[in-house]
């Protein structure tokens, strides 16, 4: 990073980067594409969405099989990870469990994003009587704990036996969204705060520009980072709390195959059959993991103080 | 100072009746009858079941009883639950043992949560520092749940050290150690990791190096200068982290069979008894906006620069 900057404050020095005017956005895609960690999470971020998307191609087992006459099997050639208390494939289920689980944390994910992103953006960039509603109803949404706002929605709207697989997932989301905004609007109306007063924004105003246009060209690409960090990192969370709600028997209900409702069954059995906890845990917290870590990674690229 | 409190205090009363109102809303929305089975196996007479939803308000629109029970809630009376005991009652046992739960939750961030994250981030780079940072960063992506019945198994069944489970509402402070730091272990990484973060931020700047340059010992350059800074943002989400504390007792004390607020608030959502856990709840955000405000007031002792005139 030094060389470049001394090549371009000494004047005439021979060299591509000199006078090439990089934005936020690239000089963060240069440092990123340096990084090590940055490239792991892609990977594993990576492996889970094809198995989310295509599970057939990691096994060709179907999870739904029980073999009630081998059921709690250790790992051998035949099942690779073991056979759970239904005589499940292990193997199968921890894969196929992959698609709720990916889907519930990148949906609700885009969609706090875009709720918290749009709410913190009027609020920030409007202020006066809309900012003071839009920052009380943000305060209330902010009271609810995640955890019990969502025990409370998904006691009061339950899983039947036939819901549409579809609908249970959709009914995390709507819950992760309703009780997660509040944390992206509270950051993105500061982060719009503190880009509004800049003379970039000011000039644009003073020439004339719609609202609509400062805000998409020069508000947006300016305070966006910090928001799709946190909602990067959030997704591990809201992985985190769709096994929550699955463990306590109200977020993802069988039949539906998900890593919460495997570890949720598989903690009956922890004392005597713990493989059978090991694997749905041990890739429920890799996913989390590579999530994480790309949230840092990221923060890191866009954060000048770090470097 | 004075005025700061007060337009805060006010500024609480509209969160708190959305928050309680949209808890309300989904109370009111729970499926089923709470009549049902209250009168052993035969179903319960029609004048039985008319009674108890006048005695209940269940009758009026939902906005009507939520303003019949904020009437009452004003005048501090929480009601009684379905099965004819005063809220109050309950709420005041349950609240001990929680908050005591929370307390040493807190107590278990505070020390072990800024103490790694001061370790680390003095020696940055170091083994410590790279121990701290990965084993956060394991305790992050497995979920509390999972650590707490794992713990329950190594400490309570398998080596004995801790009890297992909590069956009393009086129970002593060291039975519930271990789901105190069941409890607080995610935080506890986050504080770490937050402390790890400021603190090597703030190391940088220059009056650290100006203290270091009039000759001050790097114990009190770290200790004094370096780390009051460093810990608003850490006080900050221990603050706001209180609540989180409160919700995710509901795992915790499912898992240590505490009879707590969590316990207390799934019970009540189980059994459809709408007033126990709009109560609970309500009790609960007043707490947590009140943590908040203050925490707010602490920055004052942190940062003298931060005033509230």
């Amino acid at each position: 990073m030094t060389d470049t900057i001394a090549a371009t404050v000494a004047p005439g020095a021979a060299g591509d980067d000199v006078g090439e005017a990089r934005s936020l956005t690239q000089d963060a895609w240069r440092s990123l594409k340096k990084n090590k960690m940055f490239w792991i999470s892609v990977a594993l971020i990576g492996v889970f969405v094809l198995m989310a998307i295509w599970p057939s191609l990691f096994t060709s087992k179907d999870p739904g099989f029980g073999d009630i006459n081998n059921v709690r099997a250790t790992p051998s050639a035949e099942h690779w990870f073991g056979t759970d208390t239904q005589g499940y494939d292990i193997y199968a289920r921890t894969i196929y469990g992959a698609r709720a689980s990916i889907i519930v944390g990148i949906l609700a994910s885009l969609t706090t994003l875009l709720l918290g992103g749009v709410l913190g953006v009027l609020a920030g960039f409007y202020g006066g009587w809309l900012d003071a509603l839009l920052s009380r109803i943000t305060d209330i949404f902010y009271a609810i704990p995640l955890i019990l706002g969502g025990i409370l929605f998904m006691a009061s709207f339950p899983n039947g036996a036939n819901s549409n697989y579809f609908v249970v997932v959709g009914k995390v989301v709507l819950v992760l969204t309703v009780f997660g905004w509040p944390t992206i609007a509270r950051l993105m109306r500061s982060s719009v705060l503190q880009v509004k007063p800049n003379e970039y924004v000011l000039a644009a105003r003073a020439l004339g520009a719609s609202p609509w246009r400062i805000i998409r060209s020069h508000i947006l690409p300016n305070a966006l980072a910090p928001a799709i960090v946190v909602a990067t990192i959030n997704l591990g969370v809201f992985i985190v709390v769709e096994a929550t709600l699955s463990f306590l028997g109200i977020g993802l209900t069988p039949p539906a195959i998900s890593w919460g409702v495997a570890i949720s069954d598989a903690l009956n059995a922890i004392r005597t059959y713990p493989h059978i906890l090991l694997f749905p845990s041990l890739f429920l917290s890799l996913a989390v993991l590579a999530f994480i870590l790309l949230g840092d990674a990221v923060r890191d690229a866009f954060d000048p103080k770090s470097r | 100072m004075g005025k700061y409190i007060v337009r805060r205090l006010l500024q609480m009363i509209p969160v708190i009746l959305g928050a309680t109102f949209i808890i309300f809303a989904m109370v009111f929305a729970l499926p089923g009858d709470p009549t049902v089975g209250k009168c052993g196996e035969r179903p319960c007479s029609a004048e039985y079941v008319a009674k108890f939803r006048e005695e209940h308000n269940l009758n009026d629109p939902l906005v009507v009883q939520y303003g019949k029970y904020l009437g009452k809630f004003v005048q501090g009376d929480l009601g009684t639950n379905y099965y004819g005991i005063p809220v109050k009652e309950d709420l005041a046992q349950r609240y001990t043992i929680t908050g005591r739960l929370a307390l040493m939750a807190i107590a278990f961030e505070a020390v072990i949560g800024i103490l790694a994250g001061v370790l680390a981030g003095v020696r940055k780079g170091r083994f410590i520092d790279n121990l701290v940072t990965v084993s956060t960063l394991f305790v992050i992506s497995i979920p509390v749940f999972v650590i707490g019945v794992f713990l329950q198994y190594l400490f309570g069944i398998k080596w004995g050290i801790f009890p297992a489970t909590v069956p009393s509402l009086d129970a002593p402070t060291s039975s519930l150690i271990l789901p105190a730091f069941v409890l607080g272990s995610l935080s506890i990484a986050y504080v770490a990791r937050l402390t790890r973060t400021n603190l090597v931020e703030n190391l940088r700047s220059d009056y650290v190096r100006t203290a270091k340059a009039k000759g001050l010992t790097k114990n009190r350059a770290v200790g004094v200068h370096t780390l009051r800074n460093s810990l608003i943002p850490v006080v900050t989400f221990i603050g706001a982290d209180f609540g989180g504390l409160l919700g995710g007792a509901i795992v915790t004390e499912r898992i240590f069979n505490i009879q707590g607020v969590g316990g207390y608030i799934w019970r009540g959502i189980n059994s459809r008894d709408g007033v126990a856990v709009v109560s609970t709840v309500t009790v609960l955000v007043i707490v947590y906006l009140l943590v908040n405000l203050l925490v707010d007031l602490l920055y004052g002792v942190l940062d003298p620069r931060i005033s509230h005139d």
